[in-house]
């Protein structure tokens, strides 16, 4: 058997694009559900320990990649699992659309949350 | 270099039994993909609890893992999820020119070792948690 069953178009930008986020989140995901269930229980979940995590810069910033990375990841898999199965023309538009603006606000209500967290108070 | 396969329609359910490895793959890994970006959503709207102050957010994630049932369903997510990557990391080869023609082991590796991962998981996602 050597067929290649994907949604994707290979060598596409959405391919590319899903790739290498794909490369990221194999090392984050399974970081974050390691520290996260593994090293601290979720059971032991507080504020000020979610807090003490997210004021260090560096895990701050790997979060913030880490939520835009899942959205596009996850978003752009939707999207190409829909025009695989025959989603086109004004259909397509408004699909895409739908999903872009549904990324903005989950990353901005994630970008929010981390900063309650870092005590940052911009948006 | 891999060619794309024209599929026909796999969708069609009932013709699972003449269903290849590569195609429960596919399936599979939709199916989780569809599962996880759920997820996300869910996931950032349950931590935007946060934005109401630490009393809330601690309150409610307590509550939630006081809970059999989320433990239950926490260890579904760590079974999809894990078959996500470890499936994923094989499409990932596979676009590489890797085990291509060994497509139906690598996918019965990726089954095989998410169940060890997630049987070996289940003492840790159910501690503490009561009837």
């Amino acid at each position: 058997m050597s067929e290649r069953y994907s949604s994707f178009e290979p060598g596409g930008r959405r391919w590319f694009w899903q790739r290498i986020t794909a490369a990221f989140l194999l090392v984050v995901l399974a970081f974050h559900f390691f520290l996260l269930h593994f090293v601290w229980h979720a059971a032991e979940v507080t504020f000020a320990l979610s807090a003490a995590r997210m004021e260090t810069l560096s895990y701050y910033l790997l979060m913030i990649l880490f939520l835009i990375t899942a959205t596009f990841h996850g978003v752009n898999g939707v999207y190409n699992a829909l025009i695989n199965a025959g989603l086109s023309g004004q259909k397509r538009t408004a699909v895409k659309w739908t999903l872009v603006v549904a990324s903005v606000v989950l990353v901005v209500q994630g970008v929010r949350t981390a900063n309650a967290w870092a005590g940052i108070s911009i948006i | 270099m891999s060619q794309s396969f024209n599929r026909g329609l796999v969708e069609d359910f009932g013709r699972w039994r003449e269903f290849s490895a590569g195609m429960w793959a596919w399936v599979f890994h939709k199916f989780t993909g569809w599962v996880l970006v759920g997820y996300l959503f869910t996931h950032i709207a349950v931590l935007s609890t946060a934005l109401s102050g630490p009393a809330a957010y601690t309150n409610t994630i307590t509550t939630l893992e006081g809970l059999l049932v989320v433990r239950v369903l926490e260890v579904g997510l760590l079974a999809v999820a894990v078959f996500h990557m470890l499936n994923g990391s094989r499409l990932l080869l596979v676009d590489l020119g890797v085990g291509l023609e060994r497509q139906d082991v690598s996918f019965y590796a990726s089954l095989i070792l998410t169940g060890a991962i997630v049987v070996a998981s289940v003492p840790t996602f159910m501690a503490g948690v009561s009837l």
